[in-house]
């Protein structure tokens, strides 16, 4: 269930940190091809070019793909693309359900299940105590238990739960922990599964991710058609209120 | 609306509302009362019965999801009382207040039909979200183990 709060790690805060972080990022990049510019002699080296301005996110939306045809190279774009995606991954309605141990999260800090319920063989549960033994196909307002259908962990070789942006990505271009989902079924899971609708739409006083299933799967594909390139370990998402 | 529920080997046709938990059609329409309300928020496994062989929490279960499928309650459990659950439960005097136990046996008799001879460590996962307020894990682990023939003795 999801029920409480605690902060997230400051590299997963939305807002302003994250912008510095992204800026810093792409600063870098440009610092290093204007130094390259200057080495290749005769001509003076252009101006600096500051980092591609992207349009601020509105809040609780994604942006689109269209607003990262600013950044023109398209590895550049692919990477700029998964982190803001990840944006989505890394939020507390994803990674509950993604834990690397055998136990779901609640709440908005990662707290444990409560009550203490177990994975099990296929992430629903142990007999006894089945995510469906509380968990019905839609939310239970009266009791404040969260419901989709076919309420279940997501496996633990897919765990996003405390991992980073880059780590995700290579995970997700990994059939081996993706039980053999390619890019396109991955688009997929976001855009048709009824669990990632319910995060989107999580009812009660749950925060959303920003955007929607098809915002999201609509980055995902452009990011495919980019090359799905990952960011670099360190690089965290833009900011945009969450 | 008329829903057709099966509970315990009998059917009925209950005029209800879809919505209302299994629980208060249990207790408040059939009579049934050895399903306790305990918390009514899924916490507490009070209320603990099968749907199909399954457990679920009765305090959470639309009575629309039980439509046209098993149920079983403790009163249903064994014809005479004598499941063998139920006479470990007797021979290791298991109960404090009794509250928690019903739900207590039908959890470990889900557990024991999906697995006949659960460890220790397999028990307490499954029992884990059955909450006892006088605190008798030990003594429910050990009918759990008696009755699937693991141990148990007093
Ligand atoms: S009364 Fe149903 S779980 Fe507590
Ligand atoms: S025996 Fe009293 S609550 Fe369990």
């Amino acid at each position: 269930m999801e029920r409480a709060a605690r902060s997230r790690p400051a590299h997963l805060r939305p807002g302003r940190d994250r912008d510095r972080v992204f800026v810093r990022v792409l600063g870098a990049t440009a610092a290093l091809a204007a130094a390259a510019g200057a080495c290749g002699g005769g001509r003076p080296p252009p101006p600096p070019a500051g980092p591609p301005v992207l349009a601020p996110a509105a809040a609780g939306a994604l942006r689109s793909p269209d607003d990262f045809l600013a950044i023109a190279d398209p590895a550049a774009r692919s990477r700029a693309l998964f982190l803001e995606i990840s944006r989505v991954l890394t939020h507390p309605r994803c990674v509950n359900c993604h834990p690397a141990d055998d136990s779901p999260r609640q709440g908005d800090d990662a707290l444990r299940h409560d009550p203490p319920v177990a994975r099990g063989p296929d992430g629903r549960g142990v007999p006894g105590l089945h995510c469906g033994s509380c968990h019905q196909d839609r939310n239970l307002d009266h009791a404040r238990v969260p419901g989709a259908p076919d309420w279940h962990l997501a496996p633990a070789t897919m765990a996003w739960l405390g991992v980073e942006p880059a780590a995700i990505c290579l995970q997700l271009k990994d059939p081996a922990r993706t039980g053999g989902k390619g890019l396109p079924a991955i688009a997929h899971h976001l855009e048709h599964d009824p669990l990632v609708a319910w995060g989107f739409a999580p009812g009660a006083d749950r925060a959303a991710p920003p955007g929607s299933p098809a915002a999201v799967a609509a980055l995902a594909r452009a990011w495919i058609e980019t090359g799905a390139h990952c960011p670099p370990p360190t690089a965290t998402p833009a900011g945009g209120a969450p | 609306m008329t829903i057709s529920l099966h509970v315990n080997g009998q059917a009925h046709d209950l005029d209800a509302d879809p919505d209302m938990p299994l629980l208060w059609a249990l207790r408040d329409l059939l009579g049934l009362t050895g399903t306790r309300y305990g918390c009514g928020e899924a916490h507490c496994g009070a209320c603990t019965v099968h749907l199909d062989g399954r457990a679920v929490r009765a305090c959470v279960t639309p009575l629309g999801r039980a439509a046209g499928r098993r149920v079983l309650t403790i009163e249903g459990l064994s014809p005479d009382g004598r499941h063998p659950l139920q006479a470990a439960w007797v021979e290791l005097a298991v109960p404090q207040c009794g509250f928690c136990q019903a739900g207590q046996i039908m959890c470990a008799a889900a557990l024991l039909a999906a697995n006949p001879r659960p460890s220790d460590a397999e028990i307490d996962r499954s029992l884990a979200g059955n909450l006892c307020r006088c605190g008798t894990y030990t003594r429910i682990r050990a009918a759990v183990k008696k009755a699937a023939g693991t141990g148990g003795g007093p």
